[in-house]
């Protein structure tokens, strides 16, 4: 048995070597260095222990600012991309011909380099010296007049920091909620069918109970994925997101760990802690509502 | 006859009535089918336009007149793109590679060995599922930088090789395997180690495969940690690449061939994804997460 258990530890050695140094202890040390005040990252001291870091973060406009537009991404693009998923994924189980094509479209977003795509959206929002831009002309064709999506007004910049977010989700989502769908037996549909209910009642009676357990798992993800968005927001308006007033929480992180305004790792992991908090705290509450109203 | 009339008349309806359904599901479905291609498209035409071709023009043109493949060249020799595809590449197989290693001894220690506090360990790693990443790139990031180890390929590969999920469907995977072929494998002396890779592996072929190519979606498109990790040219990662074209390269003025960049950057993931579809988007439905 000795011999066994020896041999069974040695199979996990490498797993729990690469967790032990590259998670475990960095979970532990990140809340150290969140509680060590004035913490100098070249001559590795600090002043005291307590919750300045915490207070001077929260204090921190470039912080207040991040957490207002990870809010706003977080409250427009999660429940936008769930209902546009659920729409896009009932219109495909309704339908045999090309089904496979357009799966595979729908899903060509999630294989693309986040930060690659991105440049082709900021060149169709952004107006140049030569042109208004693609989607300001085609905006123009109803009257609109053109706004520099990019490095214009917030809203515009927030709006098109939302559409590519939704973009670049949706193809996650659809994924799943064709295969939930696809699960839900057809014996429920004839049956409806047969007592002659509106498709719209059967949506709402039977598939959307059927799938409540998977929107609530997309829910909950993308709740998590909006909270961390970053590369996103790099993609369209480059790396200095604080000038451009678009920073996120996780870009603020970055931001004070390296880079411009960085070397206060003190600073950053307050931050995460914070935004670890507030994840969960979401999740939590995600959790219990969905118990109430998840139908199995 | 009466009767008669009336179901054809009933029938008429309701082929008129899906006729209308089916438009109205393949004009949604086409309509957002546009929506995801047309960035791809715009791509690919302007790495294909000229220089003069696409700033001559006020309404850009949705075709090329006279395409060109000047921008891939420059986007080849301006800027050290292959050098940056060389480095991702490196990265990519030798993270996947050794998240392999270290995931399957893992998983099937997990599946099928017996050994005190199994079930407290696994319970550890599932719970270290839900560490998001910012939590633990901090120290991480230090930790790397203490070991001298910025802007080295060791220093880049390391904290990227564990995922802790892959473990978890493996595991799962490999239980499925029926006891008695590893009891028999016993009786007839066969050791643990050539049990999982000569019996275990071929079954589980497809997971691993999975798994292998989401690990490479991941690396291929990594851009946080390549960042905070690396600040040399030499070290950059095609995600690091682009967007120093963007901000100092010849991203500013000369979009065609940074529109080429992009495409070369691109096609590799999308030819793979092509190739792999099935077992791609099996993989993800199972546990990819990204939104």
């Amino acid at each position: 048995m000795e011999k066994r258990n020896l041999k069974a530890w040695l199979y996990l050695l490498p797993a729990i070597l690469f967790l032990g140094i590259f998670m475990i202890y960095p979970l532990i040390d990140v809340l150290i260095y969140s509680f060590e005040e004035g913490y100098n990252s070249t001559s590795e001291t600090y002043f005291g222990i307590g919750f300045y870091n915490y207070s001077y973060v929260l204090n921190d406009p470039y912080f207040l600012q991040a957490i207002k537009n990870t809010l706003i991404l977080v409250g427009i693009t999660v429940p936008i991309s769930t209902v546009i998923a659920i729409a896009i994924s009932v219109c495909l189980s309704s339908i045999k011909k090309l089904r496979n094509l357009f799966q595979t479209v729908y899903f060509l977003p999630y294989v693309t380099n986040t930060l690659a795509v991105g440049l082709v959206f900021m060149l169709l929002f952004k107006p140049t010296d030569y042109s208004p831009g693609f989607v300001n002309l085609l905006l123009g064709v109803f009257g609109m007049t053109p706004v520099d999506f990019i490095e214009g007004p917030y809203w515009a910049k927030m709006f098109v920091l939302c559409f590519y977010t939704v973009w670049v989700v949706l193809p996650f989502k659809i994924l799943v909620l064709t295969g939930a769908l696809a699960s839900v037996k057809e014996d429920y549909y004839n049956a409806a069918r047969l007592d002659g209910t509106s498709s719209f009642r059967i949506f709402r009676k039977i598939t959307l109970p059927m799938i409540s357990p998977t929107v609530f798992y997309l829910i909950i993800t993308g709740f998590i994925g909006a909270f961390k968005a970053y590369n996103d927001a790099v993609a369209l308006f480059g790396t200095e997101l604080n000038v451009a007033e678009m920073n996120t929480i996780v870009g603020y992180i970055y931001d004070r760990l390296y880079g411009e305004g960085g070397g206060y790792p003190s600073f950053a992991s307050a931050a995460a802690i914070i935004l670890f908090v507030i994840v969960l705290t979401i999740t939590c509450i995600n959790l219990l509502i969905s118990k109430k109203h998840v139908h199995y | 006859m009466d009767q008669q009339m009336n179901f054809e008349k009933i029938e008429k309806k309701t082929t008129a009535r899906r006729r209308v359904k089916n438009v109205v599901l393949y004009s949604v479905l086409g309509f957002w089918a546009l929506l995801v291609l047309f960035p791809f498209y715009w791509m690919l035409l302007t790495a294909f336009k000229s220089y003069g071709e696409y700033n001559g023009e006020s309404i850009p043109k949705l075709f090329v007149s006279n395409p060109t493949l000047e921008n891939f060249v420059n986007a080849f020799t301006e800027v050290p793109l292959a050098d940056y595809f060389l480095n991702t590449l490196i990265f990519t197989l030798a993270t996947t590679a050794l998240m392999l290693v270290v995931v399957i001894p893992a998983a099937f220690a997990f599946a099928r060995l017996e050994f005190k506090g199994k079930n407290l360990v696994f319970t550890v790693f599932l719970s270290l599922m839900m560490i998001p990443n910012e939590l633990v790139i901090i120290t991480n990031f230090t930790t790397i930088t203490n070991l001298d180890m910025r802007n080295t390929f060791m220093g880049l590969i390391l904290p990227s090789v564990m995922s802790v999920f892959y473990i978890y469907l493996l595991k799962e995977n490999f239980s499925q395997v029926p006891e008695e072929l590893y009891l028999a494998a016993k009786v007839d002396g066969t050791s643990d180690f050539k049990y999982m890779w000569k019996v275990m592996l071929p079954i589980c072929k497809p997971t691993v495969v999975t798994i292998t190519i989401l690990k490479v979606i991941e690396c291929w498109n990594s851009y946080i940690w390549p960042r905070l990790i690396t600040d040399e040219e030499a070290y950059y990662l095609v995600s690091n690449g682009i967007q120093e074209l963007r901000e100092s390269g010849f991203g500013r003025e000369n979009i065609p061939s940074m529109m080429a960049a992009v495409v070369a950057i691109s096609v590799p993931l999308v030819v793979l994804f092509l190739i792999f579809r099935k077992k791609i988007m099996a993989g993800v439905a199972r546990g990819g997460t990204k939104g």
